[in-house]
C-alpha cells in the first residue's frame, strides 16, 4: 500500500494527468458534484458521490454510431469509430465500480459492443472508499463493501494522506507510476477508517433492506401483483431514475441530419417512456403501471434470473434523492416482500 | 393543521361528497414526500401527511386521477392553487369533478439546500418555530429556517389561493416580491456573459424529462419532442444546440401560461434553475403588456393570446427588449 | 477495430413489386450484387433509410435463393410508408441476421407441418416453406393455411398459386381463405382460427403460426381443443426493436430479448413469460 500525503494531491493528479486524461469528482456551482476533465487548480469534490453516475465514462449519453453520406440514391456509410485515448476516472465510488461490472454483462456479452468496450479497456478505475456515508446509501444489501472498493485501483482518504493500492493489472501499473511521490506505508490508517465507517454503515436507515424475495424465476410471483397500481400511482413517467441510475443501460438508436449528412447516434432511453415500446401498430405496455413495473422486474428478476442471480442494482441511493415523487426501488421492495410474505 | 385537513377529508369521504382523496404520503425519510391517492379514512390515518416538506404541486396529479363520475377531492396550496386556475381555464380538468380544499404554505423546505451545505447521513429533520433541526450520523445541525427554505416560496408571489371549495386556515394576499431580482441580474449580464451562463447550466442537462412531466403548465397529450412525425422529436441532444433548444421551446411553450409554481427547478436532478428562463418571460409579459399573472382568474385572456391595439411591436426583439 | 454488428452493410433495391394494395416486395442485394449475408428461415435484419429510420423486418426469402434477399413490407408506419415510395436503384442499409430461426434442421425434420398465417404473417414463415418444399424429403405432408381480409390482400398469391399449389408439388396442400365474400372468389370464407378448425387436422402436426396476435390468440385455443399440445406450436414475435443483439432492452419481455432470444418461440416457453406482447 503506498501513501500519498494530502497536501500532495495536486500534485499527484498533476503526475497522472501528465500521461493521460484524468477525470475527478468537482463541485458544480449548484451544489451538486460532477467528473470533470482535471485541470490545474481543481478542486476535489468532499461530497460522496456525483449527482450522475460514472456509467458516462463508459456508455455515454449520446454517440455518433455511424455516419452517412446520401448521393441520390447511393448511400456512403462511415465508421466513425476512432480508438479512445487512456483516460483515469478517479474517486469513483464502490457502488458505481460495481455498476461496471453489470453493464460489462450487458455490452461485453457476445455479440461484443465495440464502443463501450474500446473505453472499457482504455479506462483506468481508481476508486475511492467511503467513509461518510449517506441515509441514502443502501449498497451493502447488494454485497458491496464501501470501505473496499472494486476498480482497478483502490484507494482511501483520511484526515492526511490518500492511502492507494492496485487491484488489477492496469492498477499495477497506475500505481508504479506514480511512486515517485509516494511512499510505503502500512495498513493501520485505512483499517480504522474502515472500522469507523462499517459502524456508520450499521446505522444506516435503509441497511436491513433484503434481497431474498427477489432474484429470478420470480416473474409469476411478483408480475401480477396488486400492488404496482399503488406503487405507481404518482410517477411522472419521466427518466430521471433511469438516467442517474449507474446500471440502467437502454439505450436509443435515432438519425439525425446535420445538413451535411446523417449520423446515427445511440441515446440514454427509459422503459419509463410512453414511447419506449411503442410501434407503429400499437403498443403492449399503455399505462404508467405496466412500464414502471418493467423497470423494477428487470432488476429484481429478470437480470438476476440471466445474470447467476446479480441485481441490476448496486444500492447507490440516486433514484431515491433525485426522484420528483419519491418513489424508488427502496419502496418497491418492501411493498412486494411484505405482500409475498403476507400470502 | 394536518389533522384538520384529516379530518375534513375523512368526513368528505364518509359523506360521499368525493370518492377520493389527493394528497401527500411519507416516505422513508422526513423530507422525502409522494403524491398519492386515497380512498378510504384508513388510508388517510395512516399515511396523509401536510408539512414543511409537502411541496409537490397536486394540481397536475388530478389530470390521471380525475373520474368524472365522482368527485374528488384535491389539496392547493396558494401556487397549486394558481396552476389549477390555469388548468382550469385551459380546460384541461373539469372543475365540477373536483373539490378544491385551499391549504396555507408557510414556505417549505428545500431539503437540497441541507444537502449542498454538506449535510449528509440526514435522519430527522423536525420544523420548530424559525428553526430547523437537523439529526444526522454525523452530528446535529440547526438552521434558522429562512436558511433552507426553497427559493420559490422566499421569493412567494401571493398567498391567496384563487380557486377552491373551501379554505382551511385563513386566506393570504399576493405578495410583494423579489422574485424579478435574479432576472434582473441575467440582464444586467453581457449577451456573452449571458450565453456562458446558460450553456453552463444547461450543459448539466440529462434530458430526463422531469421540469417537463412535472410542469403542471406542459400538457400536450403528446410533446412535440416525443412525437416522430414532427420532425423535431429527440431524446436525447444529438449537439449543444440541441441541448439548449429544449428548454427554450418549452419555457416559449408556457409563456404566459406558466404561473411560476417552481416545479421545474424543484424536480431538477441536475439543479438547473429552469424557472429563470419562464421568469424571465413573465418579467418581460408584465414590462410589455402590463402585469399579468397566470392562473389568478379562471377564464382571463393572457396577453400572448389577446390582441390589443396597445401591444408593443414585434421590433421589440430587434431592439433587444427597450421600447 | 472489431467488426460492429451496430454498423450496417449498404444493400441495393433491384426489384420492388405491389404485392397486395398495402403491401410492397422489395428484392435486396449488396452493392456487390450478392446476398448481403446469409441467414436461416425466421430470421431478421435491420434495415435502414438513413435519415428515416431503422427497423426489424423478418426476411421472407429461403436461404435456399443464394441471389438475393426479400422483404415484405406493409406501409404501416412512417419508416414503411418511405419504403413504399423506393424504386429500385436506391440503396438502403442492411444489418443481421438477427435472432434464432425456427427449427428446420432439428424438429421438424419428420414431421409433417401444419403452417397457419394471416396476412403480412405470411412473410416469415414463407422462408420456412420454401426451404421446406427445397430439401421435400425431409419433411412429411405440409399444410399451408392462410387467410387475409379479401383475395387481393393475400400476399405472394402469384407464388401460391403457380408454385406451393402446383400439381408438382408432393404433399403440399394450400388451403385458402378470406374474410368477406366477394366476387370472382370461389375459395373458403371465414376468419382463419375458424378455418383450422373446419379442417380438422390430425393433432401429430407440427404447427408453425404467424399473424395479428388476434388470429394467433383464437387459433392457439382453437388448436389446444382439437388436442394439439403447446410444445408441438411455434411463433414468431413482434416487439418494438433499436438494437437487435439484446441490449438495448426494448424487446425485453420477462427474462427473454425477443430480438435474440426470438423472435421464435415455442408456444410453450412463451406462456411462462409475462403477458407483454
Amino acid at each position: 500500500m503506498l501513501k500519498i500525503l494530502r497536501e500532495n494531491l495536486d500534485q499527484l493528479f498533476a503526475l497522472i494527468a501528465e500521461k493521460e486524461t484524468l477525470y475527478i469528482p468537482t463541485d458544480a456551482t449548484s451544489g451538486i458534484a460532477q467528473f470533470k476533465k482535471w485541470e490545474a487548480g481543481m478542486k476535489m469534490s468532499e461530497k460522496l458521490k456525483t449527482s450522475r453516475s460514472a456509467k458516462d465514462f463508459f456508455f455515454p449519453q449520446t454517440e455518433d454510431l455511424v455516419s452517412f453520406k446520401t448521393n441520390g440514391r447511393k448511400i456512403d456509410i462511415i465508421d466513425p469509430r476512432t480508438e479512445t485515448e487512456d483516460f483515469v476516472i478517479f474517486g469513483v465510488r464502490a457502488c458505481d465500480a460495481k455498476s461496471f461490472t453489470i453493464l460489462d454483462r450487458v455490452f461485453l456479452v457476445d455479440p461484443v459492443d465495440t464502443y463501450y468496450k474500446n473505453r472499457r479497456e482504455h479506462g483506468t478505475v481508481v476508486t475511492l472508499a467511503c467513509s461518510k456515508p449517506a441515509e441514502t446509501c443502501f449498497c451493502t444489501t447488494f454485497g458491496i463493501d464501501p470501505t473496499e472498493p472494486a476498480g482497478d485501483v483502490s484507494a482511501w482518504l483520511t484526515e492526511d494522506a490518500l492511502y492507494i493500492k492496485a487491484v488489477t493489472e492496469k492498477g499495477t501499473a497506475f500505481v508504479e507510476s506514480v511512486k515517485a511521490i509516494a511512499e510505503e506505508s502500512d495498513e493501520t490508517a485505512v483499517e480504522a477508517q474502515k472500522a469507523a465507517t462499517k459502524q456508520i454503515l450499521d446505522k444506516l436507515p435503509i441497511k436491513n433492506l433484503k434481497t431474498e424475495a427477489f432474484g429470478g424465476g420470480k416473474t409469476e410471483t411478483y408480475f401480477k401483483s396488486e400492488e404496482w397500481a399503488k406503487l405507481s400511482e404518482a410517477c411522472l413517467g419521466c427518466g430521471t431514475c433511469t438516467f442517474v441510475c449507474p446500471t440502467c443501460q437502454c439505450y436509443d438508436i435515432r438519425d439525425f441530419d446535420t445538413g451535411h449528412g446523417i449520423d446515427r447516434f445511440r441515446c440514454w432511453d427509459s422503459c419509463m417512456y410512453s414511447d419506449f415500446t411503442k410501434m407503429a401498430h400499437g403498443n403492449p405496455r399503455l399505462s404508467q403501471k405496466e412500464r414502471f413495473r418493467q423497470r423494477f422486474m428487470h432488476k429484481l428478476v429478470y437480470f438476476p434470473e440471466n445474470n447467476e442471480g446479480i441485481f441490476g442494482c448496486v444500492g447507490c441511493g440516486r433514484c431515491v434523492e433525485k426522484c420528483p415523487i419519491s418513489m424508488n426501488i427502496v419502496k418497491v421492495m418492501r411493498t412486494l416482500a411484505k405482500e409475498e410474505e403476507g400470502k | 393543521m394536518q389533522e384538520m385537513m384529516k379530518k375534513r377529508a375523512k368526513e368528505l369521504l364518509a359523506s360521499g361528497e368525493v370518492t377520493r382523496v389527493i394528497g401527500w404520503k411519507k416516505n422513508e425519510f422526513d423530507y422525502d414526500i409522494t403524491p398519492a391517492v386515497f380512498t378510504s379514512a384508513e388510508e388517510i390515518d395512516r399515511d396523509f401527511i401536510y408539512d414543511d416538506f409537502c411541496g409537490v404541486n397536486l394540481s397536475k396529479f388530478t389530470f390521471q386521477h380525475q373520474k368524472n363520475d365522482t368527485k374528488t377531492l384535491v389539496f392547493l396550496k396558494p401556487c397549486d392553487s394558481y396552476s389549477m386556475t390555469q388548468l382550469i381555464t385551459e380546460h384541461r380538468v373539469d372543475r365540477n369533478a373536483l373539490y378544491i380544499i385551499g391549504v396555507p404554505s408557510y414556505g417549505k423546505i428545500d431539503v437540497e439546500k441541507i444537502k449542498a451545505d454538506g449535510v449528509t447521513g440526514i435522519l430527522s429533520i423536525t420544523s420548530e418555530g424559525g428553526d430547523v433541526h437537523v439529526h444526522t450520523l454525523y452530528g446535529d445541525k440547526t438552521y434558522a429556517k429562512y436558511e433552507v427554505t426553497s427559493e420559490r416560496c422566499l421569493n412567494c408571489k401571493s398567498k391567496m389561493h384563487p380557486t377552491y371549495d373551501e379554505l382551511i386556515g385563513f386566506e393570504g394576499e399576493v405578495m410583494e416580491t423579489e422574485r424579478f431580482d435574479e432576472v434582473a441580474k441575467l440582464e444586467a449580464m453581457t449577451p456573452e456573459e449571458r450565453f456562458e451562463f446558460w450553456r453552463g447550466e444547461l450543459s448539466r442537462c440529462i434530458r430526463c424529462n422531469a421540469c417537463r412531466n412535472a410542469c403542471p403548465a406542459c400538457t400536450c397529450e403528446t410533446c412535440i419532442f416525443d412525437n416522430n412525425d414532427s420532425g423535431v422529436a429527440q431524446k436525447a441532444a444529438a449537439d449543444s444546440f440541441e441541448e439548449n433548444m429544449f428548454h427554450i421551446i418549452r419555457a416559449f411553450h408556457v409563456a404566459g401560461r406558466c404561473t411560476d409554481c417552481g416545479e421545474c427547478s424543484r424536480v431538477c436532478p441536475q439543479h438547473i434553475p429552469l424557472h429563470l428562463l419562464n421568469r424571465k418571460f413573465i418579467s418581460d409579459i408584465n414590462k410589455f403588456y402590463g402585469d399579468y399573472q397566470a392562473g389568478a382568474e379562471i377564464g382571463q385572456r393572457a396577453p400572448l393570446v389577446n390582441f390589443t391595439k396597445e401591444d408593443v411591436e414585434p421590433d421589440i426583439v430587434a431592439k433587444g427588449g427597450k421600447a | 477495430m472489431n467488426n460492429e454488428t451496430l454498423i450496417p452493410v449498404v444493400g441495393v433495391i433491384t426489384e420492388v413489386k405491389l404485392d397486395t394494395p398495402d403491401i410492397k416486395n422489395f428484392r435486396v442485394v449488396g452493392r456487390d450484387g450478392k446476398k448481403p449475408f446469409a441467414h436461416k428461415p425466421g430470421q431478421c435484419a435491420m434495415v435502414s433509410l438513413p435519415g428515416i429510420g431503422e427497423a426489424m423486418f423478418s426476411i421472407t426469402s429461403s436461404p435456399t435463393n443464394e441471389e438475393y434477399m426479400e422483404f415484405e413490407i406493409k406501409k404501416c408506419g412512417c419508416l414503411t410508408t418511405w419504403f413504399h415510395m423506393l424504386e429500385p436503384g436506391q440503396e438502403i442499409t442492411v444489418r443481421g441476421p438477427y435472432g434464432n430461426a425456427f427449427p428446420v434442421d432439428d424438429a421438424f425434420v419428420g414431421k409433417d407441418l401444419l403452417i397457419i398465417a394471416g396476412g403480412v404473417g405470411l412473410a416469415p414463415v414463407r422462408s420456412v416453406i420454401n426451404y421446406c418444399r427445397h430439401y421435400r424429403d425431409r419433411y412429411g405432408k405440409i399444410d399451408i393455411v392462410y387467410g387475409s381480409r379479401s383475395k387481393e390482400d393475400l400476399a405472394f398469391y402469384q407464388e401460391i398459386v403457380d408454385e406451393w399449389m402446383s400439381p408438382d408439388e408432393k404433399d403440399v396442400n394450400v388451403h385458402l381463405t378470406i374474410d368477406r365474400e366477394q366476387d370472382n372468389w370461389d375459395g373458403h370464407v371465414g376468419f382463419v382460427p375458424n378455418y383450422v378448425k373446419e379442417l380438422n387436422f390430425s393433432t401429430d402436426k407440427t404447427v408453425i403460426m404467424c399473424g395479428p396476435p388476434i388470429m394467433i390468440k383464437f387459433t392457439l385455443a382453437g388448436l389446444k381443443e382439437c388436442g394439439f399440445d403447446e410444445t408441438q406450436i411455434f411463433t414468431t414475435m413482434e416487439l418494438k426493436m433499436k438494437c437487435g443483439i439484446g441490449k438495448c432492452g426494448r424487446c425485453n419481455i420477462g427474462s427473454k430479448y425477443v430480438c435474440k432470444d426470438g423472435p421464435v418461440f415455442r408456444m410453450d416457453e412463451l406462456s411462462e413469460l409475462p403477458d407483454e406482447y
